[in-house]
């Protein structure tokens, strides 16, 4: 149906409103038609909604770093001890490659995709997305794509080449199963949903701001957002290459990386890495933008230097295209490139730099809040700078190539990855939370929650940089007592701790499950501001109604709803409080817009990502079943382009005008 | 549209409308697909094994006429856009049903082409050179029939008058699509055909 809201207003919540007439489909599109649930699970199934999309991004991406988390526990379990016996070789091989691609591809990308979803239109003050069903394509893309990747638990054992997936592990030789067909083909299913996340976040933002909103008033979120936007337009379509090559060498014949027919085996690596090392930009730099947002908050300061903030977010995405290389000191480059990307590596540590001080000084004579939120920001500083100074000792190569596949890399990119990134994404959960669900999630679980992170992932990772320089080797299954070293440096020892420490930092992830069931069965509704916070996002109800805002906030301040809520005093030159947010928000409705058109519900996003898997499936097992898939893709694509994306009022029987929610006249 | 600039959220900030910036995005995004193709094939063209090398097999008179029909379709695509802005439904049926018609018959001359040198000896996974060669002009042949159905499309849906939004628009966003995939084919051209190993 087209949904079509008259604002209500939120402060006194008013008594639900009778059901509108029930009202049904009339014309169809392709065999389809109209989905017109407006509640239950088909009102989840077909919404275009970027809130309800966002959400199922989120719950996808939080149920596989469960997922994750217990793969790496097993890889600790087996490591805690020598010779470990919890799982053989092949399994810890399948262990290693999963975990490390589901935590990527399956969480932290996922879940940064979540809360952009949710959170640009909210902080550019817009209703949608640019292509919403686009949008709903794009996470059904991504589930599809992460249920193909783990399917090959179930048929035969998951892929067992590392993320990386190098040459020649990868070819029919060393991997016989099924496995990397499975990983190569959820990967590609999985890329559609970067690359449309893609062009529908850029075009979201560079078109649909609200008036006033100049780019350089835009919140630090989108703006590290659109950055990451820009490195998956770029950097999908070369794995997306390299992926094909994979799967035709697989599966066709082909010779790609057939070092016998005269491949060159260094082809994958630098396919490989000219997405994957953008791709860690990709994976850190929403989290950048979520402290960005959370620092100056619980500061009760303005972001500092905000302009170098947003430039040296930029300048990380187009330095990041030239450093690839350095994951490939030790593969034999010669001098000349290796000096080259060396030097470009030690320069990406300059604008990363910039951020930690702008943050430091952010809270440097602030008012601080120490919120769980707060304490996560302050963590992702904290822990993200130990693991950036390990990686400039990357960047020397004469250094690198001593620890090129020890655990001394493992402790690098476990410090950016989880000391950064996952921490920014909780400083993202527990603030905003209350503008996600309405409630506020319990502080006291959530500071043990954050201390047993913070315990947990220092005793896990940080010994990890000494078993390393002992020269403990990644991705070896098991490790002998004879040559474990002795004293300090004796390797069972830190070992052993960094297997009790994978258990602390699990009863921490507890801890925050814990709390979401705590939350989620409270009754206390959180304030409408809460932290007192200072962006687009807070200047509607918890949670956004559905078309976000009643009327489009015309923008005049970089944290506009903070100037709306403060002015500052001409004599003292302080700020003092001339709105409270129930004010503001009071404002927007009396100017409410009076009627909104936002897109309809669609059947075909689903539709269209459901022949994805099935076709990977064919190429895998039968030509059939790839060409069935084929089919349920061009009957979607068909029933698509046919489909306006708000319906018209032929598309019902007896179109309604009475109901309180829906009408089907033009405004 | 007109009707709705009264809702600021349906103004564009940047005065290009959302279809055609998404598009120009993903263009963008294909040249750094094609880049990797090409890439891949510039690094094994030499790698011939015992296959046939590319100069054997090359046929350039055949190929250039073939690119030259594609090149000739990128004019009638134009052709069919200044249709569509002048609002002329016959001429829109007419050029974009004669572009299909030319992207056809360079596929089927890929498609005789491919059949040719595998009867020549240069099957998929004969060598390097023939793995990548099909895999490059593979992909290129697929992005020209993509763009064949949604020209044909386009007029089935043009002759029943259920174009959702605006006609114009979605003719030049096809003609964007086309011209990208003919520039694409005058790289190949030159990188594969005419440049010798």
């Amino acid at each position: 149906m087209a949904i079509i809201e008259r604002p209500t207003p939120v402060l006194d919540i008013p008594a639900l409103p009778a059901a509108p007439p029930a009202i049904t489909p009339s014309r169809t599109f392709g065999a389809l038609k109209r989905p017109v649930a407006s509640t239950g699970w088909k009102s989840w199934l077909f919404t275009v909604d970027h809130k309800k999309i966002g959400l199922m991004y989120g719950a996808t991406a939080l149920f596989f770093f469960i997922v994750g988390g217990l793969e790496a526990v097993l890889i600790r379990l087996q490591l805690a001890a020598p010779e470990g016996k919890v799982l053989n070789a092949d399994l810890y091989n399948q262990m290693f490659t999963m975990h490390a691609t589901t935590m990527v591809f399956l969480f932290v990308m996922p879940m940064a995709a979540g809360f952009a979803n949710y959170f640009i239109p909210l902080q550019i003050g817009a209703r949608d997305v640019a292509f919403p069903r686009i949008n709903a394509f794009g996470f059904w893309c991504f589930l599809g794509g992460g249920i193909v990747i783990n399917l090959a638990w179930f048929l035969g054992g998951a892929a067992d080449g590392g993320w990386f997936m190098y040459a020649p592990n990868s070819g029919p030789v060393f991997s016989p199963s099924n496995g990397i067909d499975f990983w190569a083909l959820g990967l590609q299913i999985a890329g559609i949903a970067s690359l449309t996340g893609a062009i529908n976040l850029i075009v979201t933002v560079l078109n649909m701001r609200a008036p006033g909103m100049s780019l350089m008033k835009m919140p630090v979120f989108t703006w590290l957002v659109t950055v990451v936007q820009f490195l998956l337009l770029f950097a999908i379509p070369v794995i997306t290459v390299a992926l094909f090559l994979l799967t035709f060498q697989r599966s066709f014949g082909a010779q790609f990386f057939d070092v016998a027919a005269g491949a060159d085996p260094l082809l994958w690596q630098h396919l490989f890495w000219i997405f994957g090392h953008p791709e860690v930009y990709v994976l850190i730099l929403p989290s950048f933008g979520i402290v960005s947002e959370v620092l100056p908050v619980f500061s009760r300061k303005p972001l500092f230097g905000y302009p170098f903030v947003v430039f040296s977010g930029a300048a990380i995405g187009f330095v990041g295209w030239g450093v690839w290389a350095h994951h490939m000191f030790a593969s034999g480059l010669g001098p000349v490139s290796v000096a080259v990307f060396s030097v470009a590596t030690m320069a990406i540590a300059v604008p990363t730099g910039v951020k930690i001080i702008n943050w430091t000084l952010t809270m440097w004579g602030g008012k601080l809040v120490f919120s769980t939120a707060m304490k996560f920001a302050v963590g992702l500083i904290l822990l993200f700078t130990i693991g950036g100074l390990s990686g400039v000792t990357h960047s020397v190569a004469p250094s690198d190539t001593q620890q090129t596949d020890t655990y001394y890399i493992v402790a690098h990119f476990h410090y950016v990855l989880f000391g950064g990134s996952v921490f920014g994404l909780f400083a993202g959960f527990y603030y905003w939370w209350p503008k996600m669900f309405g409630k506020l999630l319990n502080e006291r679980l959530g500071s043990l929650n954050f201390w047993f992170m913070v315990i947990g992932m220092n005793l896990t990772f940080g010994p990890m940089h000494i078993l390393g320089l002992q020269g403990q080797p990644r991705r070896m299954y098991q490790w002998t007592e004879a040559r474990a070293g002795e004293g300090f440096f004796n390797i069972a020892f830190w070992n052993l701790v960094a297997s009790i420490g994978s258990l602390v930092l699990a009863v921490g992830i507890l801890f925050f499950l814990i709390n979401i069931v705590v939350t989620a069965r409270s009754k206390v509704r959180a304030p409408l501001d809460p932290w007192n916070a200072r962006s687009l996002e807070w200047m509607t109800s918890n949670p956004p109604k559905e078309h976000n805002f009643d009327s489009i906030p015309k923008v005049d301040h970089l944290d506009e709803f903070f100037h709306r809520k403060y002015e500052e005093d001409p004599v003292t030159h302080t700020m003092r409080e001339v709105a409270t947010a129930e004010q503001v928000l009071a404002e927007l409705e009396r100017n409410a817009d009076p009627h909104i058109h936002m897109p309809s519900p669609s059947y075909w996003p689903l539709v269209l990502a459901v022949g994805l898997p099935v076709v990977a499936l064919g190429v895998i097992y039968s030509t059939m079943v790839a060409i069935v898939g084929g089919f349920i893709m061009l009957y979607a694509i068909y029933g698509w382009a046919l489909e306006p994306a708000t319906a018209v009022a032929s598309d019902f029987d007896t179109p309604s005008t009475n109901g309180h929610a829906v009408s089907t006249t033009h405004g | 549209m007109a009707e709705t600039t009264t809702h600021d959220a349906h103004v564009s900030s940047t005065g290009l409308s959302n279809v055609k910036l998404g598009m120009w995005l993903f263009l963008g995004s294909e040249c750094l697909l094609f880049g990797g193709l090409i890439s891949t094939y510039m690094l094994y063209r030499g790698r011939v094994s015992d296959g046939p090398t590319p100069e054997q097999i090359y046929d350039i008179p055949f190929t250039s006429v073939s690119s030259f029909v594609l090149l000739m379709s990128s004019l009638t695509m134009v052709l069919a856009v200044s249709a569509a802005q002048k609002k002329d439904d016959r001429g829109i049926n007419l050029w974009l049903t004669t572009t299909a018609l030319l992207g056809a018959t360079f596929v089927g001359g890929q498609v005789y082409e491919f059949t040719a040198f595998y009867n020549e000896g240069l099957g998929f996974s004969t060598s390097l050179f023939g793995s990548s060669f099909y895999t490059l002009t593979g992909f290129h042949g697929v992005h020209v029939t993509v763009g064949i159905i949604m020209l044909l499309a386009l007029v089935a849906i043009n002759k029943r008058s259920s174009v959702p939004g605006s006609k114009s628009e979605t003719v030049e966003m096809i003609g964007l699509y086309w011209h990208f995939v003919d520039i694409v084919w005058i790289i190949i051209f030159t990188l594969v055909y005419l440049i010798p190993v």
